[in-house]
């Protein structure tokens, strides 16, 4: 079992992942295409400025209103797309598959934002229960992806900690993250593919088109 | 909960004609704009949305209404259009008296929402392809419907006919020569630099307005005509009741009488729909990436007369005022600083809103709302207290307003809540406090 979680599992994730978006992006641009507004608005200054408020903290009113959700997310998303790329332990599959060195996190550093990741996961469900405008539009599949998401967080921290027995928790730990890298094409994880597409067709509209500001 | 008044209303252009419609008609038309009329905005705008709850308090109703999560702008693509994508399309009446609200009468599509939206969700577009299938169910509430069968039928909204038309214009001629001697309003004048366009509202209820504008123009030695047939209403009232059909013949017409009269640009009165239907609804429903010829926004047209010197001001308004900034000409196109620039050149006392310029509260009357009419005035009321809180909060005497929206809506207001104020377009400061040369 664990050889298949090491080997081909991995590919099967990889390529469900990029298959997917690239599925999805295929797919959008065509409907882009159709959708007759959407080529002729988009511009590349405006959705540039558009996205550069987004990705800064603190830039745009919103995030101001409520600092402390927005520390949250953003030491959440940056922990939850560096630590598993950046991570010792798969810096050694990736070298030893593939012969790819590349820079790594030292173990305490992956530890505490592995633990951002689940915290935040954490603060996200609370809040979905706790604030009225968000359970109102929260589905079962919501609690899901947040648990999801952490899920693989969740496995890896245990394993790295060796609670419960190493080799078992790893297998649990590769189908948790190959559940979530094929999740994301098609769940609203693809946000993570559309976020700077559709941040960058406001920031055009508004922009562009309308010489106003979308932060 | 969403308010249980509101609920209860009864628009005979809602209910009496969901009572006619057969759950199949329901079903093809939800998916045939589901399907046929959206592709990517509408698709993308569905995967991406996290249900995060961030946009709630960007909307002026869910902010008036103490935080009711149902008036939330995700609350209100989730009570309407997700259900109808999740349901694919059978859906029952009661769920379209409650989605017709909430699409009508609870968004005014002021797009406030989007600025909000880590994403930058169009959530108004959202609510707009709902309007669109009420449109096609024909069930649109029943004051909102009667202008678009006026645009419809007369091409302005208020079923003005040629001749009241071209008397009305004869008649504040006459008024405005009152005022300033050889003020004219010259018709049909070809080769005119600037053709001049007004909402119907103008020549029906509010026709001073338009020998505020004559005299502005002749002070300003502006070479300018009107109209005098069709063609010569900006205003467009289908484009909000999802009738794209008809917005695209009005906005055709206005922009045909533009280039049959060869001028180099239409100067328009101070509305804000008018100015989205004209310069990007329209365009874009016709194929045209632009406007053919530029469109030019009251207050765009106000700030270039005061800067150039081509009108003084004489006297300064002294009592205190405030500005409301309205969505479609702030949000939709950045007018916020030439606004003030207009407002302090007038006035001695201008107080600023907080929140201001794009992020400043919608009047809660645009978008198509006031003119759903009377069944929905307290309604409105109600989703905009925070306005009159933040109006009292200026201490203003005046809410300038260079919108016909926000001016009828902020007097709904203001006359609700006893704020003891009132509300001024500019044009009515302007020949107030400009130079006039001698007669």
């Amino acid at each position: 079992m664990y050889e298949f979680v090491r080997g081909p599992l991995v590919w099967i994730a990889f390529v469900g992942f990029f298959g997917g978006l690239a599925y999805q992006f295929i797919t959008m641009a065509r409907l882009a295409k159709k959708d007759r507004v959407v080529f002729p608005t988009f511009n590349a200054k405006y959705g540039l400025r558009s996205l550069l408020h987004w990705v800064i903290p603190f830039a745009g009113v919103n995030m101001r209103m409520r600092p402390v959700f927005t520390l949250l997310s953003y030491a959440f998303h940056f922990c939850v797309l560096v630590t598993p790329l950046f991570l010792m332990g798969h810096a050694v599959l990736w070298q030893e598959s593939w012969g790819i060195r590349w820079w790594s996190l030292p173990d305490g550093v992956a530890d505490t934002m592995s633990l951002v990741v689940i915290f935040a996961c954490i603060f996200f469900i609370i809040r979905r229960l706790v604030r009225p405008e968000v359970r109102n539009v929260s589905y079962p599949s919501d609690f899901l992806i947040a648990l999801l998401v952490m899920a693989p967080f969740v496995t890896g921290y245990a394993a790295h900690q060796q609670w419960l027995p190493y080799k078992p928790m790893i297998i649990i730990h590769g189908f948790s993250g190959a559940l979530w890298l094929l999740a994301i094409p098609w769940t609203r994880l693809v946000h993570m593919l559309w976020f700077a597409f559709t941040r960058a067709y406001m920031g055009s509209e508004f922009g562009a088109v309308r010489h106003s500001r979308d932060w | 909960m969403a308010d249980l008044q509101d609920i209860q209303v009864i628009d005979r252009g809602v209910d009496e004609n969901i009572a006619k419609l057969t759950p199949e008609r329901i079903e093809r038309t939800i998916n045939r704009v589901l399907t046929q009329e959206s592709a990517a905005r509408l698709e993308v705008y569905m995967q991406t949305c996290v249900h995060c709850g961030l946009c709630a308090e960007s909307c002026q109703s869910y902010v008036s209404r103490n935080g009711d999560p149902d008036y939330a702008p995700v609350a209100k693509v989730k009570d309407t259009l997700w259900e109808m994508v999740k349901r694919k399309g059978k859906v029952d009446g009661e769920f379209l008296h409650n989605a017709a609200r909430i699409a009508f009468i609870d968004c005014g599509a002021c797009r406030r929402c989007s600025m909000y939206c880590p994403f930058g969700i169009d959530i108004s577009y959202l609510i707009m392809t709902v309007r669109r299938i009420f449109n096609l169910l024909g069930v649109v509430p029943q004051y909102l419907q009667d202008t678009t069968n006026s645009h419809a039928v007369t091409f302005n909204q208020m079923w003005v006919q040629q001749d009241d038309w071209i008397d009305t214009l004869m008649w504040q001629e006459e008024d405005a020569q009152a005022e300033l001697a050889g003020t004219r309003i010259p018709l049909d004048k070809i080769g005119a630099e600037i053709m001049y366009s007004v909402i119907g509202p103008e020549p029906k209820i509010l026709a001073q307005l338009i020998a505020n504008m004559a005299i502005i123009f002749k002070v300003a030695g502006a070479d300018w005509t009107m109209p005098s047939g069709d063609g010569w209403d900006n205003s467009n009232m289908a484009m909000y009741s999802g009738d794209f059909e008809t917005m695209g013949r009005v906005e055709r017409l206005h922009w045909e009488r533009a280039m049959q009269l060869k001028v180099k640009r239409v100067v328009m009165g101070e509305c804000g729909h008018a100015y989205r239907g004209a310069v990007y609804d329209g365009p874009r429903w016709l194929g045209w990436t632009k406007p053919p010829i530029p469109m030019v926004h009251a207050v765009e047209y106000y700030y270039d007369l005061l800067k150039s010197g081509r009108l003084k001001i004489a006297r300064k308004i002294e009592e205190p005022v405030t500005v409301q900034d309205p969505c479609n000409i702030v949000r939709g196109r950045g007018l916020h600083d030439k606004l003030r620039y207009v407002v302090n050149a007038i006035c001695e006392d201008f107080r600023d809103m907080d929140p201001r310029y794009e992020h400043n509260y919608c009047c809660q009357a645009g978008g198509g709302l006031i003119n759903c009419g009377p069944p929905w005035k307290l309604s409105r009321m109600k989703s905009n207290k925070v306005k009159a809180e933040q109006i009292a909060e200026t201490g203003a005497h005046t809410v300038i307003t260079p919108c016909h929206n926000c001016h009828s809506g902020i007097e709904d207001i203001i006359g609700h809540y006893k704020l003891g104020c009132h509300v001024s377009f500019i044009s009515e400061m302007l020949v107030k406090t400009i130079e006039m040369p001698e007669a």
